[in-house]
This record gives structure tokens, sequence and C-alpha cells, in this order.
């Protein structure tokens, strides 16, 4: 009897240190249930204020547990200062996304409809799109979303990590399709990304089972030692870490992995591709830099040239394509996917002896980028016609003169992406390169240069276009945002200066942080 | 005095902000005034290393960045400040007297900031920062209120400046990154760079410092820019956009990087002479007015890169006064240019015979302008071309006395052709274009003015430029 209870002892779980993705998680539930029983009419504000006050609750949790380090739950999830960071920054950018999300100002009863799944074109698709008191399904699905992403982010065992993953890409895959205008498209998109991610998730699956077959072992302190220790044949250690690179760097839009980015960009609904643009990379590189670093640190040599290269492919592929996109969301998605790049030099820059500026540095980008990201496609949601959004660049042409206060707030975000400086764009690229620099990825330094002239151009080509062209007739207005939609812009713009002209505290903030626990 | 570092910088930021044509215009002179009083209580301060600040401001910004706040002026940066200052003013005064818009001299105020800090900044990063800060006002000024081409003009110079600007910054980090420090005046103290580091820097810098000087054959994107950019983006764009280029060449590569200067010093020399001539006899066979000025900056900016490529004090002050002289005249012929365009909305020589007719004044100080250029002995052009070739000569070996020699024909050549525009000009009988117009008004004169009292006061009195600089030139000469 003793023997069975002491077989079946539970692990110690540090519920503070995991309180911030436990309180979403709940919240999540709450929000599944409020759909169940509220009445239509109350469901808008009171998921609104559960999702916030939990978001909110989720950064408190962060910020008084901050000083943790340590792994729980069994050793499989680690509470470190990349978790907690990373955990700090999904929470903030997922507020901001949210604010968008629950814009109802611009359209009535939101740019979301309630299923998915009904077929597009059929009448029970156009009821449910004129309907005005739906809708409020995305917000479980968001806190749900963000939620895995915490998991995943500190994770600390490849199985947590494979359970993350699903659990934050399922919502995912749902939310792309829920779009109110441009059903079929948005559809598409879910469906091509749910296909994609999918296959990404086998993959990742598969790797996790030939590491296991290397190891023994799943966690990644063990890995690591086997590593060294383990007699077994080296090449299932390198093909389970390829695989697992696949899964991973598709959820980053990595080229060659980055093909679904475009399309699904494109076709979600604007607010959840600014939550995937922000938080989704987060979550990805977070995941990322645990795995390379924490469980497979001893092979990081080897695995240097091939990231090294599938970062210039990134870059340079991200960034050429970008020039020749004619619609916004798209030019967007293929910036996104250059900066994938940069964020790959930063992950190479993390080198042995010590040096964390390559990590701080990752984790400051991804902060950077988030705030600016979320922003411009917020600056996308305003610009509308009849038909909704109108996305494609010749419709921006004379922006500038019918609306100059978002035409310039869509300006300087574009120019932080172009990474002038002043701007967080400029801060977060200098600090990648300079550490990639000084662990001797001079190349990549090179290489990431080069791209971000070429990436200027589409950039400079918008802001051409809505300044210097006279409006047509299409020209479509830009709609006044309401408060929410405001407020994630502000946060946005605000972020995206303040980091460029005082970025000292959250770089600090950042190195403090970058030491993973094993 | 480091108060005044900073205003002399926030002074144009903030009266940027109101887009007005007066408050910028006072703003410019407040600007100005704050520049010339930097020159008061000059003292080295004690340093003993080649950059040695009358007046310094170090303050920690992104210490994670290596990047410090770190202004100061000394006698080679001096001059420089006080001519940007002077020009964006009198650019100011010229679109207040005229119909500017107020966005307009917005920008130019901008470009002011960035400018004056490229000549203030001590940190290489900071240097870079201000450097960054200039190309998108710039743009916006041609692609804005440009001629009939401006996009693709304005297109050209954002592809060239963008191509110098990562080589820069990559330089920037190779230095700051092996160094370990972004401090211009420890870097220039202690060369701390293995020579191979410093001549792979000094590539890359001196390519990102040749696009914007302009050097031959980086050079194309000049006369485009000038000739469809407005009267004002030229002259600033002449005369002190051009200055980033060879001051940064003087303080960040030849004073970082001396090894590397030593070796790469042959080749831009023998380009430097390349531009003289090249811009001289394409001049010869140009027949827009703003194309020919534009490509005789190529040439002006040749004799003074040739002076830094001589790598000796002399040549130092060359570049020095050459740099300023160029700002002075350039800038006035570029307002000409303008003048004369607006009245008769072309730039064609010869629509243009026979202005001394109808514009007497107006073609006289025209004449008064390219001979101050060609470098007439007693006016501002004279003396940087003068001492580059007598810095050339005394350098000494065949490569360098053949330089001088061919440099010394460029000279002549420019005579010939400022000789050959005036003919065109100014002489003949009048041409329909030219009937009619006015002569200068009083908005006009009272920004050509100070130009043209400064051509003679620096041809006749150099020391008012070379005195100030004479410390600092003859501690940073190897």
């Amino acid at each position: 009897m003793i023997l069975t209870q002491e077989a079946l002892k539970l692990p110690q779980i540090n519920y503070v240190a995991l309180s911030p993705m436990l309180i979403l998680f709940g919240a999540a539930t709450v929000g599944v249930l409020v759909e169940a029983f509220a009445g239509r009419g109350r469901r808008y504000p009171v998921q609104l204020g559960l999702s916030l006050v939990s978001l909110v609750a989720a950064l408190v949790m962060v910020v008084r547990v901050a000083h943790t380090r340590e792994l729980t739950a069994g050793g499989a999830v680690a509470v470190d200062g990349p978790a907690l960071f990373l955990e700090g920054t999904l929470a903030v950018l997922g507020i901001v996304a949210l604010l968008l999300v629950a814009e109802r100002s611009l359209e009535p009863g939101g740019p979301f409809v309630a299923v998915a799944a009904v077929t597009a074109g059929t009448e029970a698709d156009r009821v449910q799109a004129q309907r005005r008191d739906a809708g409020t399904e995305v917000y479980p699905l968001l806190l749900f979303a963000l939620g895995g992403m915490m998991l995943f982010v500190s994770a600390n065992d490849l199985l947590t990590m494979f359970v993350a993953l699903e659990v934050f890409s399922l919502p995912l895959y749902l939310m792309c399709g829920l779009a109110r205008r441009r059903r079929l498209l948005s559809q598409e998109a879910a469906l091509k990304y749910f296909l994609l991610g999918a296959f990404a998730s086998a993959f990742f699956l598969f790797g996790i089972a030939m590491i296991y077959g290397y190891a023994g072992q799943i966690n990644f302190a063990a890995i690591h030692e086997a590593i060294q220790s383990s007699t077994n044949d080296r090449i299932l250690l390198y093909l389970g870490l390829a695989l697992l690179a696949i899964g991973l760097l598709f959820k980053a839009a990595a080229v060659p992995f980055h093909v679904w980015t475009p399309d699904v960009y494109q076709g979600a609904p604007t607010p959840v591709t600014a939550f995937m643009a922000a938080c989704t990379k987060v979550a990805a590189f977070g995941a990322l830099l645990r795995v390379i670093y924490v469980a497979f640190e001893r092979t990081a040599w080897d695995l240097r040239l091939v990231i090294g290269g599938i970062a210039v492919l990134t870059m340079v592929v991200g960034s050429v394509l970008a020039v020749t996109q004619t619609d916004i969301k798209r030019l967007l998605a293929y910036s996104s996917i250059a900066n994938a790049g940069y964020l790959l030099v930063g992950v190479l820059a993390v080198g042995g002896n010590g040096n964390h500026d390559g990590l701080a540095s990752s984790m400051f980008y991804l902060v950077a980028y988030g705030f600016s990201v979320v922003a411009a496609f917020g600056v996308v949601t305003l610009v509308r016609d009849a038909d909704g959004e109108a996305t494609h660049l010749s419709r921006w042409a004379g922006l500038g003169r019918r609306s100059p206060l978002y035409a310039g707030l869509f300006t300087f975000l574009l120019l932080a992406f172009a990474g002038i400086p002043l701007t967080s764009g400029f801060t977060s690229k200098f600090a990648v390169f300079g550490a990639a620099l000084a662990s001797g990825q001079a190349w990549l330094v090179v290489l990431g240069a080069i791209t971000s002239v070429i990436l200027a151009f589409p950039y400079l080509r918008v802001v051409v276009l809505v300044w210097l062209s006279e409006p047509g007739e299409n020209t479509p207005t830009v709609s006044i945002p309401g408060a929410l939609t405001s407020a994630a812009l502000a946060i946005g713009a605000l972020a995206t200066l303040l980091l460029g002209i005082a970025p000292q505290p959250l770089l600090d903030l950042s190195s403090r942080a970058a030491e993973f626990v094993r | 005095m480091t108060w005044v570092l900073v205003a002399v910088l926030a002074v144009p930021a903030v009266g940027a902000v109101f887009r007005s044509r007066a408050v910028a215009a006072g703003a410019a002179a407040i600007a100005f005034l704050l520049s010339v009083a930097l020159a008061t209580g000059r003292s080295d301060g004690g340093l003993t290393g080649p950059i040695r600040p009358w007046h310094q401001l170090d303050v920690s910004w992104v210490p994670g960045l290596n990047l410090r706040f770190h202004l100061g002026v000394d006698g080679i940066s001096y001059p420089l400040v006080v001519l940007t200052t002077l020009l964006t003013l009198l650019c100011c005064v010229y679109l207040l007297w005229t119909d500017g818009d107020g966005t307009l001299a917005a920008l130019l105020l901008v470009i002011e900031v960035g400018i004056v800090g490229v000549f203030l900044a001590l940190d290489l990063v900071l240097f870079f920062v201000f450097f960054e800060i200039v190309l998108l006002p710039m743009y916006a000024v041609i692609a804005g209120w440009g001629g009939a081409g401006r996009r693709p003009a304005a297109r050209k110079f954002v592809l060239y400046t963008l191509f110098g600007s990562v080589l820069l910054l990559v330089g920037v980090f190779v230095v700051v990154s092996r160094a370990g420090t972004a401090d211009l005046v420890v870097l220039s103290a202690q060369h701390m760079l293995p020579a191979d580091t410093q001549l792979a820097a000094f590539i890359l810098l001196s390519i990102a410092f040749a696009v914007k000087s302009p050097l031959w054959p980086l050079h194309t994107w000049l006369p485009d820019a000038h000739t469809e950019a407005p009267t004002v983006g030229s002259v600033i764009l002449a005369g002190v956009l051009l200055k980033m280029g060879t001051y940064g060449l003087l303080r960040v590569a030849v004073g970082v990087l001396p090894d590397g200067a030593r070796r790469v010093a042959p080749v831009l020399g023998v380009l430097a002479v390349t531009a003289i001539l090249v811009g001289g006899l394409v001049c010869l066979a140009q027949t827009e007015l703003k194309r020919l000025i534009a490509y005789s900056s190529v040439g002006h900016m040749g004799f003074v890169l040739l002076g830094i490529a001589t790598l000796t004090a002399t040549g130092f002050e060359a570049a020095l006064i050459g740099n300023v002289a160029h700002g002075i005249i350039t800038g006035l012929l570029f307002f000409l240019a303008g003048a004369i365009k607006d009245r008769t909305h072309t730039g064609d020589l010869s629509e243009l015979g026979g202005l001394r007719e109808t514009a007497p004044y107006l073609s006289g100080i025209l004449g008064y302008a390219a001979i101050a250029s060609l470098g007439l002995p007693g006016l501002a052009g004279f003396w940087g071309e003068a001492f580059a070739v007598i810095a050339a000569l005394r350098r000494g070996g065949p490569l360098w006395t053949v330089l001088a020699v061919l440099a010394a024909l460029g000279g002549a050549l420019a005579a010939a052709y400022f000789l050959r525009l005036l003919y065109r000009v100014t002489h003949g009988a009048a041409r329909p274009a030219v009937v009619g117009i006015g002569e200068p008004v009083p908005g006009e004169l009272v920004a050509w003015a100070p130009l043209v009292v400064l051509a003679l006061a620096v041809g006749l009195v150099p020391a008012l430029v070379l005195g100030v600089a004479q410390t600092a030139v003859q501690v940073m000469a190897p």
C-alpha cells in the first residue's frame, strides 16, 4: 500500500509560478461557459471584460514571480528568465491585439462570425455574416491560444512542448476562418494553415520520436546529457533535430517553410493577423531558442551552418518577394518573413562562453517587432470602403491627403520596419546584428544589412504612394477608429518610438532575463 | 557652453514641428547664432589625442548598444557646422520671401539637425544615427517639391544613399565590435585595431562616404538629384550634405583607421583625380544649367578628396577650406540657377543667351559666382584647389606628382567650362526666354548677399577658416 503511494507520488507543482498560463486557461474555460449560458446581448461585454482582466492578471502574476528560476511540474515546465520575459511579452502583446479584436465600431457586430465551417456562399453563411450579435467565440479562442503560447515558451520537455503547440495552433486555425467579410478567402486561409500546420505538427512529433530513440528521454536536460554520453547512432539525433526544427520553423515562418504565411495573413481577419504576426512569432522563437540552447547546445555548432543558411534564405526571399507585392497585408506578411530571418540571426548569435547578448537581443527584437506589427495591422483595419478593408496597394494612393494622421502613423511604423534610427526597428536590428557580429557571424550581418536595404524599398514605395500620389476616386476613406483601436494604435506607436529613443530599460530587462535554467 | 551643443540641435528640431516658414526662419536664425557662439571659450581641455574638442557633452544614452550622446566641436567641425546653419538660414529666408511651403521649411530644419549632428557627433553610433536622419527628409524634399522628373531622381538618390548606409553600418559594426568602444576621441587616439581589420573597415567606410561625397564612379545620383531638386534642396544638397561624406572620410575613416587609410590612399587619390577630370570634361559638354553646376561639384569634391588622400596636414587643410568654399560658392550658384530657372522656366544654356542684356545684376552675380568657382585667386575657390595640388606635389613620388599635374589640368578645365557657361548664358543677343525677366528681388538679395561677401572674405583671408582649424588639423595629420 505504502509502495503504491510512493509510486504514485505526484510531482511538485509551483502553482504560483505557473499562474500566468493557468489564469488564461481558466479564463478561457469560463469564456466557453459564457458562450453556453449567457444571453447573446451580454456576451460581448462579459467576454471582453473577462479576457482583458485575465490578461492583466496574468501580466501581474508574471511580474510578481519575475525572480523565479526553477523547473516545476516534474521538470516539464521551466520558469526561468526567458520564459517569464516572453510570457510577459505575450500578455502585453495579447492585450494590444485583443483591443483590435474587440473593436466593433468599424463594422457593426465586429469583424468576426460565430461559425467558421459553414460553407461559404450558402444561405446559412449569409445569415451569419449579417448577424450583429454573434462572433464572441473568438475571445476564448484567443485566450486558449495565448495560454498555449505561454506554455510553449516555457515547456522543458518535448512532449509538453508538443501539447502546447497543439493548444495554441488549433484556436489559431479556427480564428483564421472567422472573418465576417470575404468568407471564402478566410476559410481558404484557415484550411491552408490547418493542413500545413498539421503536417508541421506531424514532423515535430516524428522528430520527438527520433530524439527519444536516440536519448531515451524527452526532457531537455536529459537530452543535453545524452548528447555527450549516449552511444546511439547520431543519425537519429540529427534526423530528429531536423524534423523538430521543421515544426518550429514552420510556426516562425522561415523559408522554405513560409509558403502559408502570405495567404493566411491575407485571408485571416486583420486583427487575427496582427495577433499571429506578433504573438506566434514570440512563441515560435521562444521555443526555438529554448530547444536549441537548452537541449541541443552541444550540437549547436553543427546546426549553425544549416540555420545560418535558412536565415539567409529567409531574409533574401522575404525581402525580395516583398518588393513585388501589391496587397498591403501580403506585403506585411513577406516583411514578417524577412523579420523571421533577422530573428534567426539573433538566434545564431547565442554563443557559448556565457555570451547572452544574442538571446537578450532576440527577445528585445520580439517585443519591438510585436508592438510595431500590431499597430501596423491596426492601421490596415481602418482603411475601408463599402466592401470592408481596402488592402490593395493601388487603393492606398493619396491616403496622406485624406487622413494625414493615420497615414503619418503608418509611415512611422514602416520606417520602424525599415530600421531607420530613432525607431524601435533600428534599435532591435542594431542589437541583433551587433550580437551576431560579436559572436563571429559577420557574413550573416552583411547579408542582413543588404536585405534590409532591399526591404526598405517596398516600404518606401508605400510611403510614396500614400503621400505623393493624387487620391483617386477609388481611394477609400479612413474610418474613425473606436476607443479600442485608438488605444491599440497609440500603445503600438508609442512603444515603437520609446524603444527607439530610450530602449535601455528594456535592453537591461532582457539581458537580465537572458539565462535558461536546465 | 555644453548647452549650446544641445541647443544648436534642439532649436531646429523644435522649430520643425510648427511647419511654418516664419518659425523655421526664426529657428534657423537662432541656430545660426548659437553655432557661431560655439567658438567662444575655446580650450583643448588638456586633451592630447587627435581630437581635442573645445566643448563636449558626453551622456550615456543606450549603453547596451554602445551608444552615447557624445557631442563635441573642434576646429575641423566648427566651420562646417557654421556653414550648415548659415545655408539653412539663408534657405529659410529665401522661402520666406518667395512663395515657399511651411512643410518644406520644416524638412530643411530636420535636415539641418541631421547634418549638424553628423558634424558634432563624437560617438560612432551616434554619427551613424545622424547620418541616417538626413536621408528621408532629403528624399521628401526632392520627391515632393522637385521638377518634372523628381520621382526617378529621388529614387536614385535613396538607392545610392541606402547602399552607402549599409556599408557604413557594417563598417561601424566592425569597428565598434572589434574595438569595444564607439567613442571617436578614444578610437582616434589609440589605434587598437589590427591592420587587416583596419583595411576592411576603411574600405567599407570609404565607399560609404564616397557615395555621399560623391566620388567618381559613385556620383551618378548627384546630377539627377540636383537637376530635379527645388532650389533650396539643391543648395543644401551641394552646400552641406555632400560635406557629410568628406567630413566622415576625414574624421572617421582616416581618423580611426590610419593604417587602412595609408594602404588605400593611392586608390583614393587616383579616383579623386579621375573625378576632377571626368567632372570637368562632362561639364564642357553640358547644356543644362543645374546639371552643369552639379557636375562641377563632382570636380570640386574631387579636389577635396585628393587633399584628404594625401594624408598630410596641408592636404587636410585644403580639404577643409575646399569644403567650406564649395559650400559657399556652389550654394550661391544653385540659388542663382534656381532664380534663373524660376524666371525663364528653362535651364537650357542655348535658350538663356543674352541674360546680361535683360537682367544685368543677375548675370553679374552669376559671373562673380562662376569666377569664384573656377578658382580665381582672391576668391574662396582658389585655396582648396591650390593647396590640394601642392599637398599632392609635396607628397612626392611619381604617382602623386602625376596626380598633382592632372589635378592642375582639371583646374584649368574648370576655367574653360565656367567661361563657356558665362559666354553661353550672359553674352550675345537676348533670347526669347530671357526677355522681360525681373532682376533679383530683395528676398533673394538678402539670401545671396552673405554668400557673395563670404566668397570674397574667405578668398582674401583664408585664415577665417584655417585659423580655427589649424591646431585640429596639425594634431590630426599622421
